[in-house]
């Protein structure tokens, strides 16, 4: 009895062993991170004072940072990211022959920076993956200092799993012992009997009413589940890219030629749409610039002919919903990319975002109120029309509040 | 509890009418089959077709991606266009007298909305249901595309060559026929046409003509043009047929003055008081304090009456009692209020206005409430020299005509003798921009621009010139040409008008002025004063001082140039032996719709569905009589009767209609188009034919009529009863004596008390409600005021919301099933004004006929958004939901129509799409402005065009409240008070209507209404006159009402 007893309690411990591993793997899967601080800092970091000349894997106006920490110790980085000057006057070679590479262009000095603000740069930088790898399905919705300790995280988990499976082997090796014993003594009753000498009857329990009673469930639910998903897909048009009457590049008009957002899509600060640019627009280029190729003579000839361009609209809300541009550029402070993704890799323009209200819902309690504003110094003061609901917030012992808690999620702030 | 007073909104409610009782019980009237069936009442082929073709449809698809929407950008952008964000272009309406300065809204260069300038000084930024609808004139699918030679389409060269051919050959007059114009460098471009042929006569007259008035100015001062009154500056207001809140003149420029001597604040306890003598009940006649009925006949002799009374002595001709009573209460209050008094008169008799004028003189009046000296222009019409061309036109004297802005074939008395002459002149031109009644007979038509797509400018008063300016290029810039051009070309002249404009503006009403300059500002503001004629009037700082002295503070006008030179006794002796006390026949009085106005706008569907704000009708002119003369004629309203005038006759419908004069029969003008369009062609009857002649002015009006009832009897589409609150007490009343006494007196009468075991408590005091106090109090705390004191009932903020919000036109079947679309309906209520106090036998039965003479009230009603409101938790699908901000929101695409929320709305606000009225062919033609590729140009982008099988209802224009809030954020600053206007405020003549954030202390708002707030944080209202409707319910609604009060004493 007891030695039975023993074996099925150690083939229950290995069950849910077996479990839970697989559990792990799939949380594993699914819960990269739990971001820490100072990624996220780093990352505001980056982007305040080093975004306008670093890229972290491609050069820019300065060279590319990845592998920074490899190639430099962090003492010689904190003099240099202090006043890069100073080292190279100090005829530290390595200085002075990345001064010369990069045309002598002369990095800014950032003596505020702390230690403790240089490493967690550091940190950020070498935390970012390849962009080929960064898959980003939600068009750039997702933020917090994403895979920076993913890595000892992976070592960790994969640890466990080891253990876990070591554990499990460990286990079953154990019960098959056991029986071996057991069947080999003669003092058996009849219960124990039957426990030692039951077998794993896969097909008994394939064939049990419980089983497929759960299987089918679960079908049902699947099915259910990819059937709702694929209602919901209608009208949905994820990834749309259609292709243009010209193959305007936004990859080489931004992506390489850097033209702000704005230049073209003039009113996207100014009202609900972000308006398509006309023809002339093109013009203040290319009235110069290759006015020869035969896509450009397509404007020259709408020109001519009095027909504007007919472009496939990309991205289509309904009717029913008021979207305004400048709510979310100005107001919001929201970066285009955010929800169009990243236009300037795009050749072919592509809508990145799902458009679906519960992809707006999901922004909206997310996205804390910047309910600052600059002042004529360039410092951030409170923007007055956020003072009432400030105070209010304080009142409740909150210095933040979210879209969702000024009313972003009621129904007449987009449908009316 | 004392409060005994009965109000219905009409006979069926006061006598608990079957029908009525039956409509008022269902909430949907008569459930009526919408599908289509056949006689077997089984399932249609048709049915069974659209069933399968939406299983087609769905099943197609799913399997379909989305079609391919193009975005199509300007080829080369304008500077100052941004797709999406609105243009605003000052500009002005001019149309049959109506002078307005308005802002025109464009969107993406089409214009939506009309609204009013507030820098204008004669209309203040108000505005009328007119003005409003105006906008989709421009829109109209009727509108010419092309020049027309003999009724077939023709190019404008050839068109051009021909007239210019006819008009040298031509030997006899050339007559100009035009309306009023106001426009005095039109004037110059018919001064030069005139000098390229001398034998042009122009003449103008106006469909409703003032040339009495005109007429008596000029003999009485030398000056031919309207007085400018002043009705703030009045405390006693007389009129005499006069509807000068409705449609007697300038009526919105009045409405304004009118109501700014009607307020009453915490500072301004005193109120002008208003006598009305008239026929039929007006718009005025409703706001009245005191109203008697008169006869058509005996309007002279009420004046004449009067004006014995003000300057003493004379014979009394007036034998009835109670006018005379009336009349002489009033000369004794205008006699106490020298100088702060005025009388009008819409009478078309030139005696009966000088008499009005000696009666205005006598009174020291002139330089106060009323100026000569600076002169009105918007009426110039001559009806004599209208009578000439008549004459000389059958005579067959006339060379060619040109007909520039009328349609006098249709609204002219002898239109038809018009008609039959036309045919036998050599040249006749129409800039009509339509095949009306007057063009159809024209050998050319060259269609005029509209008003929208025009360059003009316009001089309605002394001292004030405002500039029309086009908001949009012409629709059709090959089919249409502004008159003006039109003019220039066949004078031979190389300008445009634009250059000629410029030109006459730099010469005359800039001179002296660096131009360019100048010119920019006059045409950015709309409007440009020049004090040349006016004396400073200087505003005394202290309010109070003002009120008690208005005539001695503020510096008149010189008057020593325009003493009164009329004979007023030859007028007297005339009007005594012209009109009749005692007639014994029956009498026709012919009157102007607040809606239609003239006619001139039948074609606008908006106009047509533009409930009455008397009679509540829609669709339709009737005749209008009282209770009395229907049952002695044995009729009820729907009953067709038939009107005879002299050789005319026509049969209509009658309606029964409180505070009608017992003889008479009212019928409306505008009417009975025959060739306007496919939505105002044969609605309703003309009756410009039955006015005549009077002492060489048209008579509106008739002394015999034989009214005999006729076959038939129809269903007219009144709104008067739909939608009722079940008698449930809604307005508030008091007597300007009695409230100065007392000013708690009104919250004393109504406030209801629910009895508790603590004793009597508020019903607000008693609730199961958790609130939404401290979402409210985060920021903002939208709110509505109505001042029913200053509420004209005008309904201006009718139309204009139905443009604002795409609200669909229904036509008049669906109004009779009492689905009206509107979001804000005007409840009108009667209550008679007999004395309940006095407990003797005649008084009972003087309250028995309460119809004789009723007091009105107008309740504009629109969507409550109640705090814990019923519609909300009775929704299945969570589509209607609260604001943290106050506001009741509809949301369309979550509706599936279950009408709970339409069931359990207290006020009666929510509307339901019965139809898809943007597609469904039933409504094509009077729904036009969403079925068709132009009409669709006047829907405001900004809010959703509904579906079929959804509820709507008022939104307090949410669209414009996000606006104004994100512009505050953008502009990193707070909501200012005034930045966030509704529609029907900013539409409102009367200043009736104040939106604001009652969060705010500094607001309009919430000193206004009294704003305080509890240890809840909830809002408390301090103003005696400030309430809600149904508070006894505890719905809290965010919109408040101010109390009426009447000056009667």
């Amino acid at each position: 009895m007891r030695y039975s007893s023993v074996i099925q309690d150690i083939r229950k411990l290995a069950v849910i062993l077996a479990v839970f591993v697989l559990g792990m793997q799939v949380a594993f899967a699914q819960n990269p991170t739990a971001g820490k601080g100072d990624v996220a800092k780093g990352k505001d970091l980056f982007a305040n004072n080093c975004a306008s000349c670093h890229k972290i894997h491609e050069p820019s106006t300065g060279p590319a940072l990845t592998g920074i920490t490899a190639r430099r110790n962090e003492a010689w980085l904190q003099k240099w990211i202090r006043n890069s000057q100073s080292v190279i006057k100090s005829g530290d070679a390595y200085a002075v022959k990345l001064y010369n590479d990069w045309n002598q262009t002369a990095m800014n000095s950032f003596p505020d920076l702390t230690d403790g603000d240089i490493k967690d740069l550091l940190v950020y930088i070498e935390s970012v993956p390849k962009p080929e790898i960064k898959k980003d399905p939600q068009g750039g919705g997702a933020t917090a200092g994403a895979t920076a300790d993913s890595g000892s995280t992976n070592i960790i988990l994969g640890a466990l799993v080891v253990v876990l499976l070591v554990i499990l082997i460990v286990l079953l090796v154990l019960t098959s012992l056991l029986t071996r014993l057991l069947k080999q003594r003669e003092d058996l009753d009849e219960a124990e009997k039957e426990v030692v000498e039951s077998k794993f009857d896969l097909g008994k329990v394939l064939g049990s009413k419980a089983f497929l009673g759960v299987l089918t469930a679960i079908i049902f639910l699947v099915i259910a589940k990819i059937g709702i998903d694929k209602t919901m897909d209608i009208g949905m048009q994820q990834g749309y890219a259609p292709s243009q009457p010209i193959p305007f590049s936004h990859k080489l008009h931004i992506g390489k030629y850097k033209i702000a957002c704005q230049y073209c899509h003039t009113t996207v600060m100014k009202g609900k749409s972000a308006s398509i640019p006309s023809s002339n627009i093109c013009m203040n280029c290319h009235n110069t610039i290759k006015n020869g190729s035969p896509e450009i003579q397509k404007i020259y000839t709408a020109i001519e002919k009095n027909q504007p361009v007919q472009w496939v609209r990309v991205h289509n809300l309904p009717d029913l919903v008021y979207f305004n541009h400048s709510q979310h550029t100005v107001a919001g402070k929201v970066a285009c990319e955010q929800c169009h993704g990243k236009i300037e890799e795009m050749e072919v323009v592509q809508q990145r975002s799902p458009l679906t209200m519960g992809w707006c819902i999901d922004c909206h309690r997310q996205t804390l109120v910047s309910y600052t504003a600059k002042d004529g110094n360039g410092k951030d003061v409170l923007n007055p029309y956020y003072e009432k609901l400030l105070a209010f917030h304080k009142s409740k012992g909150k210095t933040q509040f979210k879209v969702e808690d000024i009313g972003g999620l009621e129904c007449s702030k987009c449908h009316y | 509890m004392e409060n005994k007073k009965i109000y219905w909104k009409g006979f069926e409610e006061l006598t608990n009418d079957l029908e009525f009782v039956k409509k008022a019980e269902k909430e949907f009237p008569d459930f009526l089959p919408i599908a289509e069936k056949d006689e077997e009442n089984n399932t249609s082929r048709r049915d069974f077709l659209k069933l399968m073709g939406f299983g087609m449809a769905a099943v197609s698809l799913a399997a379909c991606e989305a079609p391919v929407k193009k975005a199509i950008p300007y080829l080369n952008k304008p500077e100052d266009i941004d797709p999406s964000i609105p243009n605003y272009y000052a500009t002005t309406y001019f149309q049959d007298g109506e002078y307005c300065s308005i802002l025109v809204k464009t969107r993406e260069g089409r214009p939506i909305k009309i609204e009013g300038n507030t820098l204008s000084k004669v209309t203040k930024g108000g505005t009328s249901a007119r003005v409003q609808a105006s906008v989709l004139n421009l829109y109209d699918l009727e509108r010419l595309n092309s020049f027309m030679d003999g009724g077939k389409k023709a190019s404008k060269d050839s068109v051009d060559s021909k007239i210019l051919s006819a008009l040298q050959a031509t030997n006899g007059t050339i007559y100009i026929v035009s309306n009023t114009i106001i426009s005095p460098s039109t004037k110059s471009v018919i001064a030069e046409f005139a000098k390229k042929y001398p034998s042009t006569k122009h003449v103008s007259y106006d469909a409703v003509s003032a040339y009495g008035i005109l007429k008596a100015n000029e003999k009485s001062f030398g000056v031919y043009g309207l007085p400018n009154y002043d009705f703030s500056k009045a405390e006693t207001i007389v009129s005499i047929n006069a509807d000068f809140l409705g449609t007697w003149l300038s009526s919105i420029e009045y409405s304004r003055q009118y109501t700014q001597g009607r307020k009453l604040s915490k500072e301004k306890k005193t109120m002008s008081r208003h006598y009305q003598f008239e026929t039929g009940l007006s718009l005025s006649g409703a706001n009245a304090d005191h109203r008697v009925a008169i006869r058509p006949s005996q309007e002279g002799l009420v004046v004449a009456q009067l004006y014995n009374e003000v300057v003493g002595g004379g014979s009394s001709p007036i034998t009835d009692k109670n006018i005379a009573e009336k009349i002489k209460k009033a000369a004794d209050d205008l006699k106490a209020q020298k100088g702060r008094s005025l009388v009008v008169c819409g009478s078309n008799d030139v005696n009966v206005q000088i008499l009005v004028n000696a009666i205005n003189d006598a009174l020291t009046n002139y330089g106060s409430t009323l100026s000569i000296t600076q002169a009105n222009y918007t009426k110039q019409g001559n009806d004599e020299e209208m009578a000439k061309f008549v004459e000389d036109l059958k005579g067959g004297s006339v060379g060619a005509v040109i007909f520039y802005g009328t349609n006098p074939v249709y609204d002219y008395p002898k239109g038809k003798e018009i008609a039959d002459a036309l045919k036998n002149v050599a040249l006749s031109i129409s800039f009509s921009d339509r095949v009306d009644e007057t063009s159809k007979l024209c050998k050319f038509i060259t269609p005029d621009t509209n008003y929208l797509e025009s360059w003009n400018d316009a001089f309605p008063t002394d001292g004030n010139y405002s500039l029309t300016q086009p908001a949009i290029s012409p629709i059709y810039p090959e089919g249409t040409r502004q008159a003006q051009d039109s003019f220039l070309t066949w004078s031979g002249s190389k300008n445009n008008y634009y250059d000629v404009l410029r030109g006459f503006w730099k010469t005359n009403i800039l001179k002296g002025q660096a131009f360019n300059e100048a010119w920019t500002k006059a045409l950015h503001d709309g409007v440009y004063e020049t004090n040349a004629k006016v004396a400073t009037v200087v505003t005394p700082k202290d309010s109070t001082q003002k009120e008690t002295k208005p005539a001695q503070e503020v510096k008149p006008v010189p008057t020593t140039s325009v003493a009164f030179k009329g004979d007023a006794a030859g007028a007297l002796s005339a009007v005594s032996s012209a009109y009749k006390a005692d007639n014994a026949k029956t009498e026709l009085a012919i009157y102007q719709k607040v809606g239609l106005g003239s006619g001139a706008m039948a074609n606008n569907p908006w106009l047509q569905e533009f409930p009455d704000p008397i009679t509540k009708a829609t669709w339709d002119n009737y005749a209008l009589i009282s209770k009395s003369y229907a049952s002695q004629l044995g009729v009820e309203t729907g009953s067709m009767v038939k009107v005879t005038v002299g050789g005319s006759s026509i049969t209509l419908p009658v309606i029964v209609q409180p505070g009608q004069q017992k003889n008479t029969v009212s019928i409306a003008l505008g009417y009975g188009r025959i060739s306007t369009g496919k939505c105002g062609n044969g609605v309703g009857q003309n009756v410009y034919p039955m006015a005549s002649f009077q002492n060489g002015s048209i008579l509106y009006a008739a002394y015999e009529v034989a009214v005999a009832k006729a076959e038939g009897k129809v269903e007219m589409a009144l709104t008067q009863t739909h939608q009722t609150l079940m008698g449930r007490g809604h307005v508030r009343e008091a007597n300007l004596t009695e409230y100065n006494k007392n000013p708690k007196l009104i919250r004393e009468k109504y406030d209801i008390f629910i009895n508790t075991a603590d004793g009597p408590k508020k019903p607000t005091e008693l609730t199961m409600w958790k609130g939404h106090e401290e979402a409210y109090n985060k920021n903002h705390w939208w709110g509505l005021t109505i001042d029913l004191n200053s509420c004209t009932g005008c309904g201006a903020c009718v139309i204009a919301c139905q443009t604002e919000n795409n609200v669909p036109v229904v036509g008049k079947q669906e109004i009779i099933n009492a689905r009206e679309m509107h979001w804000i309906r005007i409840d009108r209520y009667y209550s008679t004004d007999a004395d309940t106090s006095v407990k003797s036998m005649s008084n009972y039965e003087k309250m028995e006929d309460p119809s004789e003479n009723p007091e009105v009230v107008f309740l504009p009603v629109m969507c409550q958004h109640c705090n814990n409101a019923p519609c909300e938790t009775v929704c299945p699908v969570v589509a209607t939901t609260h604001s943290s901000e106050g506001l009741n929101q509809m949301t369309y695409n979550r509706c599936i129509g279950t009408r709970y929320c339409a069931n359990n709305c207290p006020f009666k606000v929510r509307r339901f799409n019965w139809f898809n009225y943007t597609n469904d062919e039933k409504f094509t033609t009077v729904n036009f402005m969403s079925q068709s590729d132009l009409g669709k140009m006047v829907l405001n982008p900004d809010v959703t065009v509904r579906s079929r099988g959804v509820m709507e209802k008022c939104s307090l224009c949410v669209q414009r409240i996000q606006a104004g809030k994100l512009e505050a954020k953008k502009e990193k600053r707070k909501v200012k008070d005034g930045d966030v206007v509704t529609a029907c405020q900013q539409s409102c003549p009367a200043d009736a209507i104040i939106f604001g954030d009652m969060n705010d202390p500094e607001s309009r708002i919430a000193k206004t209404i009294g704003i305080t707030k509890n240890e809840q944080k909830d809002i408390v209202l301090e103003d005696e006159r400030a309430y809600h409707l149904l508070e006894e319910i505890n719905v809290k609604a965010n919109v408040t009402y101010l109390a009426k009060i009447r000056n009667k004493a």
